[in-house]
């Protein structure tokens, strides 16, 4: 197992060469007078898992909603500074919100399925951006994204009974599942693990490395093993300020900032 | 030792008393008090609604009942065609003395003698002066019967009705009461031959306004308060849902939007008799519609219905939890999207419900509508909502100013049927309500 774990580290140790997917650059937020975010310079690797870690009120999550603008939908929230997505700035007004969204997909802290069935669940997405026609195009892309989101085995023979009636954690796999089943390029995820249980994190973090192979993955978590454990960089957030981007080894181990080993070392936060 | 012992048993024996006393037995007691208040204003609540319902039943339910007199009817050529011309004036038909067959099936039935004018005067004034359009009714639309013997179900006149259904008390002087002595005892004897006898009172459901109770009834009342139903359903409810969303999910939060909120709440709160008049000036006077048609009716009810409703479905959309509306907006779904397909449908009980119950107040509205006219004598079926008719309850407050005996059995009556109208609409409410009610 000790060498498994070595052979993967030294796989990411790569992590410098893989091209960027998202570029944030100079990325202020404010909510009202309130500046929420300072002048961040973030980049998002293609296919790497992303981990946003920092104190609570530090600006991870709101930079992780910069990202496929749901910020647009908070009052008097701002934005500015340049954020691309392959070389698309996403705040550009030719851009528009919902093709983005579809790009960028996200899961939420607090498992939230529609109150309908666990096929219309994952089908909602792939019809409201037509990305299927026939029942047939519909039942594979529910199959496929179930089997992505590692919750097909356990569902299959109940795939028209309500998603609110699955178990916190299978809701939670059911929600990445229907973020899975639209294709996005990147997924967003917002302390996914937070309402969880033990054993329902570990699936769900299990499934985030096998998501890494097809998806980039920004993480925003507030457990310092979680992000040791599913990524490959780390970004520390403090004060509304990028304090320190890194490998997540480096990061763990040996890291640039003093703030950041702080923060790792439990001494705030 | 000393010094440090004390310290010791200091603390072990902290007063007993300062750590009890915390009011245990005063917030139980404040928890009964509470509990027994809330029991008691159920209790009276109760009591006041078993007390409204029992007079209303009482002195109601006998006007679902109506006396009636079955006569064998001759319909004599002689009386009604003398001089047979109704295949060249049809007129001839409408205007015969109806009246005549009456009394003379009614003097044969007595045996009495017919030249005592006095006489057969109180033996008819038993039957209803409708007798003379019942009959009418049935030879202009079978001339045929002319010449025939036929039974014909009378009604009873009002005060006969009251007196045989045992309303009226027959231990006052005679020359005080409307129903003669002599008329009573005609009336056991036709009752006793069979003749005479109390029936199931169709008639307060399908007949119009009339003067004479026995021949008055809900009928235009509830056509014209189905029209109004139906205008105030087909125009509040897509109105109102349009404004609640567009407020609720659209406006920007700013002063104006302050201002039309605190304005719809308080014009939930106007009185309903200012919409009668807003009707009045607007709809009659200035736009020029029909004075007492139920569409008039129901722009004024509509428009006391609309601040109801937007409030009702404003909290039913704002009770929808936000992580529906995130993760919908987080799949790439529209804000129009959103709510169609998430928010509303999530909503709806709360918007079905807040709508019935604003229908079911415009159904018993009634200031507004005398405001406008439908408080009217109509007779007639209105065809369409452009012709005069009246409402349920304004039917009952005319009623309510009548002094007959049979028009208080008839108001409650009324009142009994619009109170059916409104439970069978609040139990739509929470059928609707059951029916559509997700958990999340």
């Amino acid at each position: 197992m000790m060498s498994e774990a070595a052979v993967e580290k030294a796989l990411d140790l790569k992590m410098n060469t893989v091209p960027y997917k998202m570029i944030g650059k100079d990325v202020s937020v404010y909510y009202g007078e309130k500046r929420a975010l300072f002048d961040v310079n973030l980049n998002i690797r293609e296919n790497t898992v992303t981990a946003l870690i920092g104190p609570s009120g530090c600006g991870k999550s709101t930079f992780l909603r910069t990202l496929n603008r749901m910020n647009d939908t908070i009052e008097n929230c701002r934005v500015s500074g340049r954020i691309t997505l392959d070389e698309d700035d996403i705040y550009d007004p030719s851009i528009d919100v919902v093709e983005l969204r579809a790009r960028v997909g996200m899961v939420f802290q607090k498992p939230n399925p529609f109150p309908k069935s666990i096929y219309e669940n994952v089908v909602y997405g792939p019809r409201i951006h037509g990305l299927a026609r026939t029942k047939a195009e519909f039942d594979e892309i529910v199959e496929t994204s179930l089997q992505k989101a590692g919750l097909f085995n356990e569902v299959k023979d109940r795939l028209h009974e309500p998603g609110t009636g699955l178990s916190g954690g299978q809701q939670q796999r059911l929600c990445i599942a229907r973020a899975v089943a639209v294709s996005p390029e990147v997924i967003l995820m917002d302390e996914p693990c937070s309402a969880l249980d033990p054993i329902a994190t570990a699936k769900v973090e299990e499934l985030i490395h096998e998501l890494r192979a097809n998806f980039t993955i920004v993480i925003v978590t507030h457990s310092m093993q979680q992000a040791a454990r599913v990524s490959q960089r780390t970004a520390m957030f403090h004060l509304g300020n990028l304090v320190e981007e890194n490998d997540t080894d480096k990061m763990f181990t040996n890291p640039d900032d003093q703030r950041t080993q702080d923060y790792i070392m439990g001494r705030f936060g | 030792m000393t010094e440090l012992a004390t310290p010791t048993v200091r603390v072990s024996t902290r007063p007993a008393e300062s750590r009890r006393d915390i009011g245990i037995k005063r917030r139980y007691a404040a928890e009964r008090r509470f509990r027994a208040y809330g029991i008691s204003a159920i209790v009276l609540g109760l009591f006041f609604l078993a007390v409204l319902l029992s007079t209303v039943i009482k002195n109601g339910y006998t006007a679902f009942q109506q006396t009636t007199i079955t006569l064998p009817i001759e319909f004599s050529e002689k009386v009604i065609d003398p001089k047979n011309e109704r295949a060249t004036d049809p007129k001839q038909l409408m205007t015969a003395n109806y009246p005549l067959l009456v009394r003379d099936a009614l003097v044969k039935q007595l045996g009495l003698d017919a030249t005592k004018r006095p006489l057969v005067k109180q033996a008819t004034d038993m039957v209803s002066a409708s007798a003379r359009t019942q009959l009418r009714d049935i030879v202009v639309a079978d001339p045929s019967v002319i010449g025939k013997t036929i039974p014909v179900t009378l009604l009873a006149e009002a005060n006969i009705d009251s007196a045989f259904k045992g309303q009226i008390d027959l231990s006052v002087d005679e020359s005080k009461r409307k129903v003669k002595d002599r008329q009573v005892a005609w009336m056991n004897q036709l009752a006793d031959a069979g003749v005479l006898k109390k029936s199931f009172n169709t008639g307060i459901f399908s007949f119009g306004a009339s003067s004479r109770p026995e021949a008055a009834g809900v009928g235009v009342a509830l056509v014209g308060s189905l029209y109004m139903m139906l205008i105030v359903l087909v125009l509040s409810l897509p109105i109102g849902v349009a404004a609640s969303i567009y407020l609720e999910e659209f406006a920007p939060k700013n002063r104006l939007t302050d201002l039309i909120e605190v304005n719809i709440n308080n014009l939930a709160a106007v009185p309903s008799i200012v919409y009668g008049l807003l009707g009045l000036a607007v709809f009659v006077n200035f736009a020029g519609m029909p004075r007492s048609a139920a569409l008039v009716g129901g722009f004024v009810l509509t428009l006391m219905t609309l601040p109801t409703i937007i409030i009702a479905t404003r909290a039913a959309l704002k009770a929808v939890p936000p992580s529906i509306r995130s993760a919908a907006l987080g799949l790439g779904a529209s804000k129009m999207q959103t709510i169609f397909h998430h928010v509303l449908p999530l909503a709806m009980p709360g918007i079905l419900t807040g709508t019935i119950i604003g229908l079911a107040h415009a159904l018993g509205e009634t200031a507004p509508l005398l405001l406008i006219g439908m408080v009217a004598f109509v007779v007639d079926y209105p065809g369409s909502p452009m012709e005069p008719s009246t409402a349920l309850p304004v039917q009952i407050y005319m009623w309510a100013n009548e002094a007959e005996r049979a028009f208080v059995e008839r108001t409650s009556g009324a009142i009994i049927i619009l109170l059916i109208f409104l439970v069978f609409m609040n139990l739509g409410a929470i059928l609707l309500r059951r029916r559509f009610e997700r958990r999340w």
